[in-house]
């Protein structure tokens, strides 16, 4: 009896110490690192103010926080349009079971694909000799190459979406599948026209989803660097990538500093996201 | 909805979604195709002719930069490693969450932050935590952790998905038959749940073959395969590049079809099982 009793415990125990040992602590030492002092070679321990002091008064931090939270809002608004679609049309207008199954998973199986290789991937497409310049030029579109379609702020947002479309597609359509056809049946009945029905019931039920998907969206956009370091060439700036070159010049409590101005900006975010939309009963 | 004609909104909503997946299979295509180019062709259309030369030039000779071999290596061993322990450890979890627990709530929002603290953060969270101890960062030490703060989150979501849907009845049955409780796990449980275990390591070992950020300060001396992908997007100009990208994601797609089939196997055998 007793070892049922204790059986959650000894359960949860290797997920509570893999936690502890690899998100606790180095965020812990993240906020430790952050008051701590460095000079050209080496870190030290302290308790200084400076990086924050640094960080919050430079105005090349505050552009940078303004260009990712920029990219934040585009990237977050074109995913939810795209994903709520495609998860709609998915689970309102495909019929048969198995058909919804493997369209979903045409549409996850590029996400647990890389990465790197899928921003690789626009570079025939999106460069200056590239597929969609050669196109356009042959219509006679346009005269010249188009400049801006890679290594810009646009082949970012666009590999952005490429990249985090799913996150969106698959919390919603997980919501669109629970609601009950009988709601939308009834709403007919009583005479509401299909917009009606779409803004009156399904996307009231579908908030949740939309959450869940834009806490996933907005965390990855806030946090990504890589992206915006490969897609923009260098040109433009978030706040990864600031975090990122601080590293590399082993300015590593200068990044703490603003790794902890991160963390506690996406945490306010996900929180406002979390009182607008409850999403308790979804878990 | 099933008894009516299709609008004109199916149709719209059709084009859209082709679009769509155009849009995530297109630019995959470009560089699969550009993948064959000929030996004088370089990063862009057109094909200057059809060659294995790249293939060759990726799998069989002397790179200038990198090693691609030992970078696979790392990252196959780091990803089994990393999909074993996320099954392992989200099935226990997912056990441990069927029932009330002290800490159950805590537990439960950190392994959600888990997912929401942004991958850098891990990277150098973590990159900095063996720093102050003194501890060489590696890829089957650190980045393994750093990958597992990535995977486990979604194992445990996945595993609360699964025994939502569990119905208990199958467990009292048993237990009514005398099974003790490893019997009603091993017999009665793992069977039903197996498929999704199945699900569960795919992700744990794709989301860690891929991984770049969370690597990235963890790794230490010897590079896993996307941080050597990374490498040599700035260093190498031909399409050595693309060859490289279409033998990864063509391993990646062979991993999920492979899993998918095993699911697909397992339900089929299930089923039989049932009706016969």
């Amino acid at each position: 009896m007793t070892l049922s009793r204790i059986a959650p415990y000894l359960q949860a125990t290797p997920l509570t110490l893999i936690l502890a040992a690899f998100l606790v602590l180095p965020i812990a030492t993240i906020t430790m690192v952050s008051f701590w002092d460095y000079d050209s070679i080496q870190i030290f321990p302290a308790f200084v103010f400076t990086n924050y002091e640094e960080t919050i008064t430079s105005p090349v931090t505050w552009n940078t926080y303004i260009n990712t939270l920029k990219f934040t809002v585009i990237v977050w608004a074109v995913t939810l349009l795209v994903g709520f679609w495609v998860a709609y049309y998915l689970a309102f207008h495909i019929r048969s079971a198995t058909a919804q199954m493997v369209l979903f998973l045409v549409c996850t199986i590029p996400f647990l694909t890389s990465n790197i290789i899928r921003m690789i991937s626009w570079i025939p497409f999106l460069g200056r000799n590239g597929l969609l310049n050669q196109t356009l030029m042959q219509l006679g579109i346009i005269n010249q190459p188009l400049e801006f379609l890679l290594f810009s702020d646009f082949a970012v947002v666009l590999a952005m979406v490429h990249l985090y479309t799913l996150f969106m597609v698959t919390p919603i359509f997980n919501t669109l599948m629970r609601i009950d056809r009988a709601l939308i049946e009834a709403a007919r009945d009583a005479g509401a026209s299909g917009w009606q029905i779409l803004t009156n019931v399904i996307i009231p039920l579908a908030k949740p989803g939309i959450a869940i998907g834009s806490i996933f969206v907005v965390t990855l956009v806030m946090g990504d660097f890589i992206t915006v370091r490969f897609m923009s060439g260098g040109q433009s700036a978030s706040v990864g990538l600031m975090m990122a070159n601080q590293i590399a010049l082993l300015q590593y409590p200068a990044a703490a500093a603003n790794a902890v101005i991160l963390l506690i900006l996406v945490l306010l975010l996900v929180g406002a996201i979390l009182r607008i939309v409850n999403i308790r009963k979804e878990l | 909805m099933n008894s009516e004609r299709r609008g004109p909104g199916f149709y719209v909503l059709t084009a859209f979604f082709a679009l769509f997946v155009l849009f995530l299979y297109g630019p995959m295509t470009t560089i699969f195709i550009l993948s064959f180019q000929g030996p004088n062709g370089g990063l862009t259309f057109p094909m200057n002719g059809t060659s294995l030369r790249w293939f060759r030039n990726l799998l069989f000779e002397q790179q200038a930069v990198g090693d691609f071999g030992g970078a696979f290596t790392r990252s196959l061993v780091l990803g089994i490693m990393t999909m074993l322990t996320t099954v392992v450890v989200s099935l226990l979890a997912g056990l441990a969450f069927r029932r009330r627990f002290l800490g159950s709530g805590p537990l439960f929002y950190l392994t959600i932050a888990s997912l929401i603290v942004p991958s850098i953060l891990i990277s150098l969270g973590i990159g900095l935590a063996f720093q102050v101890f003194g501890l060489e960062p590696a890829w089957y030490s650190s980045a393994f952790g750093a990958h597992l703060t990535w995977t486990l989150p979604f194992g445990l979501l996945i595993m609360f998905a699964v025994f939502n849907r569990f119905n208990p009845a199958y467990e009292e049955a048993a237990r009514d038959l005398g099974a003790t409780p490893w019997q009603t796990f091993a017999h009665v449980v793992l069977p039903i749940i197996l498929p999704s275990l199945v699900g569960v390591g795919l992700f744990g070992f794709t989301l860690s073959y891929d991984e770049f950020a969370r690597t990235l300060m963890t790794s230490g001396t010897f590079n896993t395969l996307p941080l050597e992908i990374y490498g040599m997007t700035t260093n190498v100009t031909t399409p050595v590049l693309y060859a490289l990208g279409t033998v990864t994601t063509l391993f990646s797609m062979g991993i999920i079809l492979l899993a998918l089939g095993t699911i697909a196997v397992l339900r089929k055998r299930r089923a039989r099982r049932i009706a016969g």
